[in-house]
Parts: structure tokens; C-alpha cells; sequence
């Protein structure tokens, strides 16, 4: 790796000075367990990286009822699923922070680096889309919030601009009678990338579809919200029936390549078969709620 | 926590029992290998270290038309830049360093190319530089202009007309004829045993299939590494991870033109190596840039250097014709083995070849083998070579054949099954094997008759590896304290210091624990072969039996010198020197070992062998898999692995052999493949894509031991460690086929494969 | 070239101070500048867990941690697990299962499976297979190692 230097800001403003004034020679670091790979790799050519986790706002964890969910944008993985209120709350986040890498990764990466990294098979951000998850961005021109379904633009590519840093997510307090879960497939059972994965929410009432939302993973150059697949099935009752319509529509939705992971095809049935099953799973959850 | 079972997980089918042999003492390396403190290659370190990297090809094929290494050179830290040139040498002599005859120009191609890049991670420079990052920036200055060719990278591509061609050169050599034929084919050969048109005309029901098996990495864990001092005496030292300090050793002679006497190889210890560790790589890159810098050099590969420039084992082409009849006799079979050998010559097909049939008594047989070059590394030797390409093929062919005859697939193996006295297609008669005993330990486990539950398959398979003697010393010592110092030349990939160890010990009749085993430098030792071929418990521990034999005689010796009465008055068992006629006259092995300084000075023995009586190993699997019928998702549920092992030295290391290598061949069945992208080069190389199994991808790997003792050996030891990898690939077709309906004739069999396959 | 940066860190218990280069990862910096050769480089990019190590109580690939963010941090590597002559009930149990062949992904099985046992004395067999999936081991199949996991689970309850 060619020479890089090494910031730890204690603060979000001098953060967005020091990454203001490096522009694109410079990145945030949170676990870097995708970054360093990436300054090895030669994906980036860097001359700053700016370690976001002294900075305290990025290792928030908090939960009220009445103000939902923040998670720091640095806050590892192991704290997020070690965390009661998470666990019981929001069990589709929950989903994808015990499945990214494995123990040790876990210890180190964060929700927020994995949304900033913009992977289409980023696991964590199909489940943070379903809870209608918010980004809290601040940069040299103040703080602005950004929907999750919109952070990402394309492969590797997000909306934060020159200076800016990604600080927290917010998610709301789900409704009552919602349900959530995440599932990705990959060949083995740990340690994988997602060949194609499933972020679902659903709302209940009565039996029936209040509302539901569909993230897919791996299928499109950033992570696929099929808004679609939800509406389709509002008000229809909550039974695999339904979710075939909705696993259907997402299938169709899907614009995925084939590589070493996987053919066209076969991510186009993963996603019928993953939305169904997550969908099933996400009902249950729900009636237990 | 552990739960009950109703069987035995780990069966030994002991027949002959010893006081150390067949014991599980704890390994002599074990507390510096749980503690940190073993060194390994890459924990090497000395004063003034320079620290090496190398620029490798981007390209799978191309012509190098110039090197400009100037502002490499400039760069501050910079000490020395290689290139091929700096060999000095074109000569293009055929050597042999013990994986068959090749061309040294070849040899000194694949370790920095000169005209031709034939793969992409193709070394073309080292640096040197005096920070390992460094370096690395300093290959990134150097530019070399390329020729880009079009790249091939199956066999069925090289073989087809019209195939860009690797080498102008090379002329094919057809059924023992020196051709004038250009082709990537270095080779077509055929074994053949009586005739097999006869046969399939006797046959009542006949298969035939075409089989691929992709290319896959034997995946250890420590990457290549190697520091090179060339001193200023002349001499050069080397340091590295190596399966062969010797071999080392002679292949940097040929390489740099110098005498074995001037170079000394101290092996370091190993992180694996199943035989990829057998060729060098860095280790002349880095004594000759030593030799421009006077400091010693260190050069360790990256993850995907390993997988890009280091040997992976062959992708491969075959075709099965069966026959046999009602009864379930094989009347004939015919086998077409195609291997890739990777940029240069000499891919496994050759062992591949002996071993495809080697399980059946078959009447009539032909096994056709072609050696293929192709624009990946030149492969290397993986964990019984060439026999997991043809055993898929076979395999699988006998499981369809017993479909066909709606016979059991043990049963009609064990109707066919090869055994003393058989001749074999390549040509061997069988001496004592142990086929008909380890198809009846598996016909006969609880596991064959186990309930199987819903979209799960069971399958069987089985897979012979013939395994090498070849050379091996050992010298002993022993202490006045009674114990036995034991230095030896085979390197220690996976506890065999303890299993030669303990051979001396039977024979000394002392614990396993008093015999204290060191892997030394080709300086310390007489030559000693590669640890390869299942050789080193055989024949390396056939070394330590026999020297321990010349210390017993002198120890009985001295003890008749002491008690003044002739030699063969005198014997040792276990431990105790006694005289055959006076009770009074007996003493320990200790107690002897104290009275060396005073009765005329210490006690050696020293031992070069090279034994004949090489037992081959026959394995078998049985698997139970389930698959997820809406996404093709298969787990191992249930597996057994059988292996006639000869006798077990120490039964834990055995079953570890034969739970690597049956998860090595899981692996290669499900998942782990090259995947090549259009442009010749490797899309998967780390080992997040690469897709090795994972602990939560498996179920305990249960294994029955079975002895039938080699005649051959002194402890009837056969060689363990590579049959083991032969049945997974097939025994997992034939569950895969089971449990869904479906055959299926390429590895990886992954989801995508057996979704596609399932047609929907 | 510009300077080193300067670390304090505590590694196994003692106060280190290191001199590393920011582009430096905690891997290199523990065996090329402290010399804690134990700690293993398998695939640079955290997928094969042999450079685990423990630090600030969790474990890491020290693949992917910079050495200039061990300032302030408590590491244990594989040198610190033994407690002086004595081994670690895990080394013991990894000894006399059989555990390792190789040996070069011990130290980060090793430091894993203290990890896990420390905070689920007992795990099952899937538990044990799961925490363990980041370490790769391409010897034993793993049977062996995740037998002497259960062992050492069963001594340290009995002790």
C-alpha cells in the first residue's frame, strides 16, 4: 500500500473540515473491513483516511419508544445484535448484523460503513429500507436527512457530497402488528456475499396486509426497493398467497448480471424464493407482535 | 453439548497391536505450534532484510516485448530490480527434480517469464526495497510492453483446431512417438489390458458419459514464502515453507547454474501444502536479488498470488464407457482423461491414468491420458493428483451402471473388486490390498442402513492412490538421561514427527515422549525426498525403524561388553536389555543409556533408505446430502470416511488426514472452482469467492480406519494422506442424484448447477 | 517520507509503545515492529481468521485494523493466552485432541474459542461452528477442533 495518512477526529465538525478539504483523496473509517481491503486492493487511491470512531455521535446506540432507533454510523456490528432493545424492536436489523462476515468481522464493521460502501449485496440495507430507515448526513453546508431507498446511486456510489459524512441512522418505532426480516442465499453458510437477498416489513391488521415494503439485494446496481411488490399485496390477507404475489413482482423487478456468484436466472429465482420466505417469516413475527 | 450417538464415531479396525505404534501420545511440536512460538516461513527475520515483491502479468497470454525498470529502480528504498535476464542462463536442458523430466527453461520460465506471459499472475520482475510496501510501489513503476494473444483455459478449447497455441515448440508426443505435430497436447498415451470391443459385446447393459472437473487450489492456509542470503562466501542459505528441503535445494542448482554443496536450505515450518508446496516460486527470485543486493531478501506471496501464480491442481476432461452384465460383472471400460497441465507441461493425467480403473478387477480396459497446456499456473501435485479428475468420472459411471442393473452399488463394487494378484489396466499386479475389506466395513457400518430423511440422497464411492517410497534418512542419538534425539529431513506438514518418532520408539521400547524429533537443513541430514506421495510416515519412518535397529544392536552390544558375555547372548524387548541365559544380567534402556560415557562413549545410528514395498491405499465415502429443492442449496448431512490406512502409527493424525482430505474433496464437489472471466484470467482469487468449506458448512466427519497390513513395511504402514481426497467428488454426484433425480457431470456442483440441471 | 506515528498500546498486559506507519495494519505491527510472530497472515483480507486477535475485548482480524488504532487498546494475542508455564485449557485441549495438523491457523482458532468460551461457557456444536466460521482451517476438517472446543468447554466447567 503506498503511503496514506491517519486522522482521528473527536468531532463531526472537524471531520467534515479534514474530508472537505482532502475531497476524494480522503475516506471515512469505521471498521474498515471493507476499506483497507479496497487500499490494498487499488480500488481507491487515498491520501487520507479519517478514523470516524472517536467521534461520539458515530457510536450512538439509542432507543425510545417515542423517538425510535439511532445507531452511530461506526457502531460494529456485535453491539447492534447485542443490544436488547434492537433485538426485540427491530429483529430484521438484527437479521443482517449477525450475518455480515463472520465473529470477528462483526467485531468491526458497522451498519454505516456498510451503507456508505455501496455494495449492491450490502446485507444490512434492504432490512434498515424495510424499518423506512433515515441517513443523518452532516457536511461544510450543515446536516440534511436522507431516506435510505435513496442514499445509494450506484455501484459504489452514494449521495453524499464533497465534505460530507455520514453521522447516524434513524429508523422509526415500527407500527404495531409489523414484522420484519432479512435473509440473503449464498452457497455456504457463513462468510459469504449475498448472491441474492431479502429485506421485508409488514404491517398487520386483522389478518391482513396493512402495508408491507420489499428490498432486494444483489440484483441491481444498488440495493433494489420494489416499492411495488408491497402495494400489490396491501389489504390482501396474510397467508403464502400472498406473498407469491409480492415474491413474484419482485422477481420481475430484478435486474441482476451473472457473475462468479451467480447466473441471471438463478438470481431471478432466489428472488421470488427469498421474498416469499422472508415475507413468511416477517407475517409471523408480526402476529407475534 | 456432545451428543450420544448409537455408533462409534472413530473406529480403528485394529488387527495387530504394539505398545507405541497405534497410541495417541501428544505431538513432540505441539506446545510451540498452540502457543505461537513455532516459526513458520513468514516469521523469519535477519539482520538487514531487504523485503521483495514481484510484478505479475495482467495479461492470461502475451508476448513481453520489453521491460523498462528504470523508474522502479529510482524510487528511494529500492535496492535491486530482476528480471529474467539475471538468470544468465538460456540453456534449455532436461532435468528431473523428482515430479518427472522437464525442460529447465521451463522450470526457469514459470519463475520469471522471458518471452511469454501464458497466465495472468506471471511473474515478470522482483524488487527489492527496504519496506515491504515499498516494493510493492516500485513493481508499480516498472513497465513492461505486452503482445496481448488470445488465451485458452480448458482442455477442450486447447485441444480444439484452430486453438491459440502456448508454445511454438511443443510438438505432441502420440502414443510413445516423438511427433513434429505444433499442438497444446504435450502428450497422448494409453494403457490398455485385454480388449475391450470383446468385452462390450459380452455386456447386457452398457453407460457412457462425459464428465468436467474444474480447476481448483489446494487452498493451504500460509502463503508462499522465502528469504535468500546470498552470502559472501559464495554460499546461499534459504529459508522458506517447502515440502521438500532437497528439493529445493537441487531445484535452485538448476536454476542458478551452482552446486548443490554451495546452497543450504533450512525448511521453516509449513502452513500446509498437500503438495503445492512441492516447486519454487520466490525462493530464486530472492537469492538472486540477494545475490545484486548482499542482504538477505524476503519475499512473501499475497492470498491472491497463490491462487494466480502458485500450482493449483487440474481442471480436466473425461469420458466413461462401462459394460457389464446381468449378474453385475464389469466386462469392460474405457477412459479418456484429458488434463490441463497448466502454461507448461506435465499435468497430473499421468497418475490420474494409473489410478482411474485401479479398484476393478476388470477384464478388458483401456485408460487414455492427454497432458494439455493450457493459460493458467502450471499445476502442481494436490493431495493424490489427477486420481479425484478420473474418479469423478469412474465413479460415477459404476454408481449409473448399478442403477442400471438395479443392483447395490457396494455389492457391485465389491463383485469387481480389485485384489491380490490382480493385474490393473496400467499394468501392476496387486500385492495385499485392502478394497474387499474396506467395502465391507462400509456395507456393514450403521451409517449404509441409516434412515435418510426427505430431499436427502446417499451416496457411496471409493478411490485408490498408489503412494511413492523414494529416499529418506534418519540419525539418533541417544542421551545419557535415556532418552533419543531423532533428526530427520521430511518436513512436518501434519504430525509426522510424531509417527517417525514413534516407529523408533516401538523398535527402542521407550515412550513416544522420549524420543525428541527435529526437522533439520540439508546441511544436517542425508537426502531426503519431498513429503509427498503418502511417503514420509513410510518411508521416512522406515528410516527411523532402521536406525533405531542399529542403536538396538549397539545398545545390546554394549550391554554384552559391560556384563563381559558374547552379543547374541544378549536381547532387548521392550525397552529392557537382558541376557538370554543369566536373570541376574538385565538392565533399562535408561539405566544402559547412563553407562554410555563409561563404557566406551555415546550411541548413534544412522539410516538412508529408499524402500520398494510401497503399500497403496484404497478409500471410500459414504455421504448423505440434502438439498433445498427451490434453491439448490446442498449440505453435508451425514459423512464417512473408510481408508485401508495399513496400520494406523498414531490413529488421531490418520483420522485427521482422512477428515482434511474428505472435506478438501466436499469443497472441490460443491463449491471451490477457477472461475475464469473471458479474458483469461481468474475472477475468484480470495478466499471469500474461492468458497473453501467453513466449519458451519459440515457435519463431524466420522472415519473407520481399516488395516490390512502392508507386507511391504515393517509396521505394515501404507501411506495415508492422499487416497482420502478420491471418493468425496463422485460419492456426492451419486447422493446429489438421490436426493434430487438428477446426475450431474461438472464440478462445482454448487446451486446454480443443480437448479440449471433440475430444469426449472 | 513523512514520520511514524507513535502508539501506546497494552498487549498482553504489558505497556507497549510502537513506532508505525499508518498504512501499517495491527498484523504488521505486531509481528514486524513488536516481533509477535504467533499471529498469522493467511489472506490479508479478513476472511481467513488466521491473524485473529482479541482487542478491546472483542475479536478481530488484525488484517483489518490499522496498527495506529491499537493507540489506547488492550490486544491478547496467541503469546498471551498461556498463563506462564501453564498452558491454556484450550491449548491443552487442542493438544490432546489432535486439533491442529499444519498449525498455522491455531493461534486464531485458539484466540477465537477462548473468546467464545468466555462468554457462552457452553455452547453446542452449531454455536461452536458458527463462532468459528470466520477461521479457516484446510487440514482437519474442523472435526477435531470443534471436538477439543467441547472439551475444553467441559474442563474449564469443571475446574
Amino acid at each position: 500500500m503506498k503511503w496514506i495518512d491517519y486522522e482521528s477526529p473527536h468531532s463531526v465538525r472537524e471531520a467534515v473540515d479534514l474530508l472537505n478539504e482532502a475531497g476524494d483523496r480522503a475516506r471515512p473509517l469505521a471498521g474498515g473491513t471493507d476499506l483497507l481491503v479496497q487500499l490494498r486492493a487499488k480500488a481507491y487511491d487515498l491520501d487520507l483516511v479519517v478514523d470516524a470512531k472517536n467521534i461520539p455521535e458515530l457510536n450512538e446506540l439509542t432507543y425510545d419508544p417515542d423517538n425510535g432507533l439511532t445507531i452511530g454510523a461506526a457502531v460494529a456490528c456485535y453491539r447492534i445484535y447485542g443490544n436488547s432493545s434492537v433485538r426485540s424492536v427491530y429483529p430484521g436489523i438484527v437479521d443482517a448484523a449477525s450475518l455480515i462476515g463472520g465473529t470477528q468481522i462483526q467485531g468491526r464493521a458497522s451498519l454505516g460503513g456498510n451503507l456508505c460502501n455501496a455494495a449492491p449485496s450490502a446485507d444490512s440495507v434492504p432490512p434498515m429500507i424495510a424499518y423506512n430507515g433515515v441517513a443523518r448526513i452532516s457536511g461544510p453546508n450543515g446536516s440534511r436527512e436522507v431516506a435510505l431507498e435513496d442514499f445509494c446511486t450506484g455501484v459504489r456510489q452514494t449521495v453524499l457530497e464533497r465534505g460530507e459524512i455520514l453521522v447516524s441512522l434513524h429508523f422509526p418505532t415500527p407500527e404495531a402488528n409489523s414484522g420484519a426480516n432479512y435473509i440473503r442465499f449464498i452457497p455456504r453458510n457463513e462468510m459469504d456475499i449475498a448472491v441474492a437477498g431479502a429485506g421485508v416489513s409488514v404491517v398487520l391488521d386483522n389478518g391482513s396486509i396493512a402495508s408491507a415494503r420489499v428490498t432486494l439485494a444483489s440484483v441491481a446496481p444498488t440495493p433494489l426497493f420494489v416499492a411495488e411488490a408491497g402495494e400489490a399485496i396491501a389489504g390482501k390477507p396474510a397467508t403464502e398467497e400472498t406473498a407469491r404475489i409480492a415474491s413474484a413482482i419482485a422477481r420481475d423487478a430484478a435486474r441482476p448480471i451473472t457473475d462468479m456468484r451467480g447466473t441471471i436466472e438463478y438470481r431471478k429465482r432466489l428472488c421470488e424464493v427469498l421474498t416469499r420466505r422472508a415475507l413468511m417469516t416477517a407475517i409471523e413475527r408480526a402476529k407475534e407482535n | 453439548m456432545t451428543q450420544t450417538l448409537d455408533y462409534e464415531p472413530n473406529m480403528v479396525l485394529a488387527t495387530k497391536t504394539y505398545d507405541v505404534v497405534g497410541t495417541r501420545p501428544v505431538r513432540h511440536d505441539g506446545a510451540d505450534k498452540v502457543t505461537g512460538r513455532a516459526l513458520y516461513g513468514a516469521d523469519f527475520a535477519t539482520a538487514g532484510l531487504l523485503h521483495g515483491s514481484i510484478l505479475r502479468s495482467p495479461h492470461a497470454h502475451a508476448r513481453i516485448k520489453s521491460i523498462d525498470t528504470s523508474a522502479a529502480k529510482a524510487l528511494p528504498g529500492v535496492a535491486a530490480v530482476v528480471t529474467s535476464a539475471d538468470f544468465g542462463s538460456d540453456s534449455d536442458a532436461v532435468v528431473d527434480l523428482g515430479e518427472g523430466a522437464t525442460s529447465l527453461k521451463w522450470l526457469r520460465d514459470n519463475v520469471l517469464a522471458s518471452d511469454k506471459a501464458l497466465y495472468r499472475g506471471h511473474a515478470i520482475a522482483g524488487v527489492a526495497a527496504s519496506n515491504p510496501h515499498t516494493a510493492e510501489e516500485a513493481v508499480g513503476l516498472i513497465e513492461v510492453e505486452y503482445e496481448v494473444l488470445p488465451p485458452v483455459v480448458t482442455v477442450e478449447d486447447a485441444m480444439a483446431d484452430g486453438a491459440p497455441i502456448l508454445h511454438d515448440d511443443l510438438k505432441t508426443e502420440e502414443l510413445g512417438e516423438q511427433t513434429d505435430t505444433v499442438s497444446n497436447v504435450a502428450q497422448h498415451f494409453q494403457h490398455k489390458k485385454g480388449d475391450v470391443s470383446k468385452g462390450f459385446a459380452k455386456a447386457d447393459v452398457i453407460v457412457e458419459r462425459e464428465y468436467r472437473a474444474k480447476t481448483v487450489h489446494q487452498g493451504y492456509i500460509e502463503p508462499h514464502n522465502a528469504t535468500a542470503l546470498w552470502n559472501n562466501d559464495g554460499r546461499l542459505h534459504v529459508w522458506c515453507s517447502t515440502q521438500g528441503a532437497f528439493t529445493v535445494r537441487d531445484a535452485m542448482a538448476q536454476l542458478l547454474d551452482m552446486p548443490v554443496s554451495k546452497i543450504r536450505v533450512t525448511p521453516m515450518e509449513i502452513g500446509g501444502g498437500f503438495g503445492g508446496k512441492i516447486p519454487v516460486y520466490l525462493e530464486p527470485v530472492a537469492a538472486l536479488l540477494s545475490r545484486k543486493t548482499g542482504s538477505a531478501v524476503k519475499m512473501v506471496m499475497s492470498r491472491a498470488d497463490v491462487f494466480e501464480a502458485s500450482g493449483p491442481t487440474c481442471g480436466s476432461w473425461s469420458r466413461v464407457k462401462i459394460g457389464g452384465t446381468s449378474d453385475g460383472t464389469i466386462t469392460a471400460c474405457e477412459v479418456e482423461l484429458a488434463c490441463e497441465a497448466g502454461a507448461y507441461p506435465g499435468s497430473p493425467v499421468g497418475a490420474g491414468a494409473m489410478c482411474a480403473l485401479a479398484a476393478y478387477d476388470i477384464e478388458n480396459g483401456t485408460v487414455d491420458g492427454y497432458d494439455v497446456v493450457v493459460n493458467k499456473p502450471k499445476t502442481a501435485a494436490y493431495r493424490a493428483p489427477g486420481a479425484p479428475n478420473a474418479a469423478f468420472a469412474v465413479e460415477q459411471a459404476v454408481d449409473e451402471l448399478a442403477q442400471k442393473l438395479d443392483m447395490d452399488p457396494i455389492e457391485l463394487r465389491l463383485k469387481n473388486a480389485a485384489k491380490e494378484g490382480t493385474r490393473r489396466v496400467d499394468g501392476p499386479t496387486f500385492n495385499r490390498v485392502g478394497l474387499v475389506e474396506t467395502l465391507e466395513a462400509m456395507r456393514d457400518h450403521p451409517h449404509y442402513s441409516a434412515p435418510i430423511g426427505e430431499n436427502q440422497g446417499r451416496g457411496v464411492a471409493v478411490g485408490f492412490w498408489f503412494n511413492i517410497g523414494f529416499d529418506s534418512s534418519v540419525n539418533l542419538a541417544v542421551n545419557a538421561d535415556g532418552t533419543v534425539i531423532l533428526t530427520e529431513g521430511s518436513t512436518d506438514i501434519g504430525g509426522t514427527r510424531a509417527s517417525i518418532a514413534m516407529q523408533a520408539a516401538e523398535v527402542l521400547g521407550i515412550p513416544a515422549e522420549d524420543v525428541h524429533p527435529s526437522v533439520v537443513d540439508t546441511d544436517s541430514i542425508g537426502f531426503t525426498a519431498v513429503t509427498g506421495g503418502s511417503r514420509t510416515t513410510f518411508a521416512t519412518g522406515w528410516a527411523a525403524y532402521e536406525a533405531a535397529q542399529s542403536v538396538k544392536k549397539q545398545m545390546i552390544e554394549r550391554a554384552a561388553a559391560i556384563w563381559d558375555v558374547d552379543a547374541d547372548a544378549v536381547d532387548m524387548n521392550r525397552g529392557v536389555i537382558s541376557s538370554k541365559s543369566d536373570p541376574e544380567l538385565s538392565m533399562t534402556f535408561k539405566e544402559l543409556a547412563a553407562q554410555l560415557g563409561s563404557s566406551g562413549g555415546g550411541i548413534s545410528g544412522t539410516a538412508s533408505v529408499s524402500p520398494t514395498g510401497v503399500g497403496g491405499s484404497f478409500a471410500g465415502n459414504i455421504v448423505d446430502v440434502e438439498v433445498d429443492p427451490e434453491t439448490g442449496k446442498t449440505d453435508v448431512v451425514r459423512f464417512t470416511a473408510f481408508q485401508d490406512v495399513g496400520k494406523a502409527i498414531h490413529p488421531s493424525y490418520v483420522e485427521g488426514q482422512m477428515q482434511g482430505g474428505s472435506v478438501q474433496g466436499i469443497g472441490w464437489a460443491l463449491n471451490e472452482e477457477y472461475y475464469m472471466n473471458e479474458a483469461g484470467g481468474m475472477d475468484n482469487s480470495t478466499l471469500l469467492d474461492y468458497r473453501m468449506p467453513t466449519s458451519l458448512d459440515l457435519p463431524m466427519i466420522d472415519t473407520v480406519i481399516v488395516e490390512v497390513a502392508n507386507p511391504g513395511h515393517p509396521f505394515g504402514v501404507r501411506g495415508v494422506g492422499e487416497a482420502n481426497i478420491i471418493p468425496p467428488t463422485p460419492a456426492i454426484a451419486n447422493a446429489l442424484q438421490r436426493a434430487t433425480g438428477t446426475r450431474l457431470f461438472e464440478t462445482p456442483m454448487n446451486p446454480v448447477a443443480i437448479t440449471a440441471a433440475n430444469g426449472d | 517520507m513523512p514520520a511514524k506515528t507513535y502508539v501506546q498500546t497494552i498487549i498482553n498486559g504489558e505497556h507497549v509503545d510502537l513506532l508505525c506507519e499508518p498504512r501499517q495494519s495491527l498484523l504488521e505491527a505486531l509481528r514486524d515492529v513488536v516481533g509477535l510472530t504467533g499471529t498469522k497472515e493467511g489472506c490479508n483480507d479478513g476472511n481467513c481468521g488466521a491473524c485473529t486477535v482479541e482487542f478491546d475485548g472483542r475479536i478481530v482480524t488484525s488484517c483489518l485494523v490499522l496498527g495506529v488504532e491499537a493507540e489506547g487498546k488492550e490486544i491478547t494475542t496467541i503469546e498471551g493466552v498461556a498463563q506462564g508455564s501453564e498452558l491454556h485449557p484450550i491449548q491443552q485441549a487442542f493438544l490432546e485432541n489432535a486439533a491442529l495438523q499444519c498449525g498455522i491457523c491455531t493461534p486464531g482458532f485458539i484466540v477465537a474459542s477462548k473468546a467464545l468460551l468466555e462468554q457462552n461457557p457452553d455452547p453446542t456444536e452449531h454455536e461452536i461452528r458458527f463462532w468459528l466460521a470466520n477461521n479457516l482451517c484446510r487440514c482437519t476438517g474442523y472435526d477435531k477442533i470443534v471436538r477439543a472446543v467441547q472439551d475444553a468447554a467441559v474442563k474449564m466447567q469443571e475446574a
